[in-house]
């Protein structure tokens, strides 16, 4: 989700920075003291720290607890013998100037890696400062290409939306090229206008038939009645709507009243609507998505029980992104051969060099990551079918 | 034309929410003069009551009606007494500021109590709707919402002018001191006030979450800042005003979504309301009252 950022806040970030790095110098002071209390106390505890950040807080608070709920998941199922984590989550309330003093407020704690942020707002705000402070940070979800770019410790998990419109747009030429296609995607959000932007691209050199393209904002999602009529009067066969969960149940639910016999698809944002409470899924049958994770997959199953006996609901992509991210983590600390007593600059740049060569059998693909910081793995089509994931 | 009536239809629907939501805003503001920002997620705590009622009490639609309007009146009732009362002599900034706190902190609750996740929220009613306006996409939820808000409109007119209550009601909003004087009980006027206002909140939930399914902690946020425009839209303390300023916000949010912009939608509207604040300072029903110094 995207946080309009003007020059004051910049501004201010960069105060909260200076203090930051500030902090961190005092406490690489007491370490290389060695006698200082706070210092021994980390080294006591023997676990390397991860924390992490979201909004757990808000109108996107499911995603922030999704992802920080996986964070520690991970970090219990990811400690062996001779390498523990400890885990921390902070609340980012989904504003990038709070992510920020959330991730200064980790950094105090003695993080070594962060697996967060969960929106790319916050999340570029935060890599501004991990890059400058030399902090490990893998974002579960931050799907921008602003996350990554220029920043050789910054990480992603999941596809950037680029990557997600461009494939949407080929995965529909090839099987769905007869349809008249209409976009609906929030224009207020970085990650559903960041897939639009591709998609159009693409579905032009597909030679694809859009005949409708329509927007709305977060603060109009609530009703999708008018777009639906746009829709309708244009004669589209199949809505692309590369927008979230919460706002597609909505849009299915409409379309649904309105009579109006539609495809719908969408990307991994759409994952999460069968677990919508009191949304009839019936109107979400033969919806397309494409999604690297599906909790009815039997090779997530272990971790789909363990998330539902820990927090009581099923795990959507979000947390399963985190729980790749700590596992990458520790596939990186394998391969670097990096300990809790490393210092964090040290253990920084190490990691990082240790994500370019590794390769993570994750929950959501087989997961490796190019100079950029961006994941590489194959995206899949599902279609929904009797309430659950078929692939299309 | 089909398409256009089909766009006027979505406008209606949309706008009748925003008018019961204004209805609410304009009584208290009307009598208590106070903005009561909270008003927008005593909307949710309603839809939640509901939404609680059917879903997991499995209750008859009509009992989760009642249900929330008892819960809201409650509520609405112990936040005048607990955050607002206290504050009754102090200046209307400090209590404009209680309220945006009790606002965060009924959301904040509503997180704790029932979980950041959205639900979707089941339509209350549900009946089949004539041919000419099923064509159009007309719902049963919109009809009933539009028909609710004109029974509320009638009902609120006919109880501030006619009966005691209202009498005294528009006494105190009058002159607080001289109501006092007269023998009314100021405070037991004002938690009236808010019993009322907190009921129609529960109805609004109700029919809000109808006509756009998502329940959420933050839901009443938004619809809330836009009744509250659509009441000084129609200009604010009048109660005809809040109905022709909801609808008339949802016919032009609509009809800006259908033939300008998607996008551009809520720039629009607030446009269209600089203009009509311009011209007439008071909004469109509202009385202009200069200051006595």
């Amino acid at each position: 989700m995207s946080i309009n950022m003007n020059p004051a806040m910049n501004r201010r970030s960069l105060i909260a920075g200076v203090t930051g790095l500030g902090a961190a110098g005092i406490l690489a002071g007491c370490s290389d003291g060695g006698a200082a209390a706070e210092g021994s106390a980390s080294a006591a505890a023997g676990g390397f720290k991860i924390g992490s950040i979201g909004p757990k807080t808000g109108a996107t608070a499911s995603y922030g607890i999704s992802v920080t709920n996986g964070v520690e998941l991970g970090c219990k199922d990811f400690s062996v013998d001779g390498l523990s984590f400890e885990c921390k989550s902070e609340d980012s309330t989904g504003n990038a100037e709070t992510a920020v003093n959330a991730y200064n407020t980790l950094v105090d704690w003695g993080m070594q890696a962060l697996v967060g942020p969960t929106l790319t707002g916050p999340s570029v705000s935060v890599a501004d400062q991990c890059n400058t402070d030399r902090t490990f940070m893998i974002t579960p979800s931050a799907s921008s290409e602003d996350v990554t770019a220029g920043k050789d410790c910054v990480f992603q998990i999941c596809f950037t939306d680029p990557n997600q419109g461009r494939n949407a747009a080929l995965f529909l030429a090839e099987k769905y090229a007869d349809e008249k296609i209409a976009v609906i995607y929030n224009s207020g959000d970085a990650y559903s206008s960041g897939i639009y932007t591709a998609f159009t691209e693409q579905a032009k050199a597909s030679k694809l038939q859009v005949v409708s393209e329509e927007s709305f904002k977060d603060d109009s999602a609530s009703s999708f009645n008018n777009q639906l009529t746009k829709a309708q009067a244009a004669g589209a066969t199949l809505i692309f709507a590369p927008i979230y969960y919460t706002p597609a149940s909505v849009l299915l639910t409409n379309a649904h009243d309105m009579g109006y016999d539609v495809t719908v698809m969408g990307c991994d944002g759409m994952d999460g609507i069968l677990g919508v409470e009191g949304f009839d899924t019936s109107y979400a049958e033969g919806l397309l998505l494409m999604t690297p994770f599906s909790a009815d997959d039997p090779a997530s199953a272990d971790f789909v029980k363990a998330y539902q006996d820990a927090y009581g609901e099923t795990p959507d992509q979000f947390a399963a992104d985190a729980y790749d991210g700590v596992h990458a983590v520790a596939e990186a600390i394998k391969k670097a051969g990096v300990t809790p007593d490393t210092a964090p600059e040290d253990s920084c740049e190490k990691l990082a060099a240790a994500m370019l060569e590794i390769t993570v059998e994750g929950l959501t693909g087989t997961l490796s990551w190019n100079d950029k910081g961006q994941v590489e793995k194959d995206p899949t089509a599902f279609v929904i079918k009797d309430g659950k994931y078929v692939q299309a | 034309m089909t398409v256009f009536l089909q766009y006027l239809a979505n406008g209606l629907a949309m706008g009748s929410v925003y008018a019961i939501i204004a209805l609410g805003y304009t009584m208290v503001y009307g009598i208590a003069k106070m903005l009561n920002f909270a008003h927008g997620d005593v909307i949710m705590v309603g839809a939640y009551v509901s939404f609680c009622a059917t879903s997991y009490l499995g209750l008859p639609a009509w009992l989760a009606v009642v249900l929330s309007i008892a819960a809201c009146t409650v509520l609405g009732v112990l936040i005048e007494g607990l955050a607002y009362k206290p504050l009754r002599q102090a200046g209307p900034l400090a209590v404009l500021i209680t309220a945006i706190g009790v606002s965060y902190l009924l959301q904040n609750a509503a997180q704790l109590i029932w979980g950041a996740t959205p639900k979707n929220f089941t339509a209350i009613v549900s009946f089949p709707v004539p041919e000419p306006l099923a064509s159009l996409n007309v719902s049963a939820v919109s009809i009933t919402t539009i028909a609710v808000c004109l029974v509320i409109m009638a009902a609120l007119m006919w109880f501030t002018g006619r009966t005691k209550m209202g009498k005294a009601m528009r006494a105190v909003s009058e002159d607080k001191d001289a109501a006092r004087l007269m023998g009314i009980n100021v405070n037991r006027t004002i938690s009236m006030t808010f019993a009322i206002g907190s009921a129609l909140a529960a109805l609004a939930g109700v029919l809000m979450c109808s006509y756009a399914p998502v329940l959420q902690p933050t839901t009443g946020a938004m619809p809330g800042i836009k009744a509250f425009t659509a009441a000084v839209f129609g200009g604010i303390g009048s109660i005809p005003g809040a109905f022709i300023g909801g609808i008339l916000l949802g016919i032009i949010e609509a009809m800006a979504q259908a033939y300008i912009s998607t996008s551009l939608a809520n720039s629009i509207v607030f446009a269209v309301l600089i203009v009509v604040l311009l011209v007439k300072p008071a909004g469109l029903l509202g009385r202009y009252v200069p200051e006595k110094v």
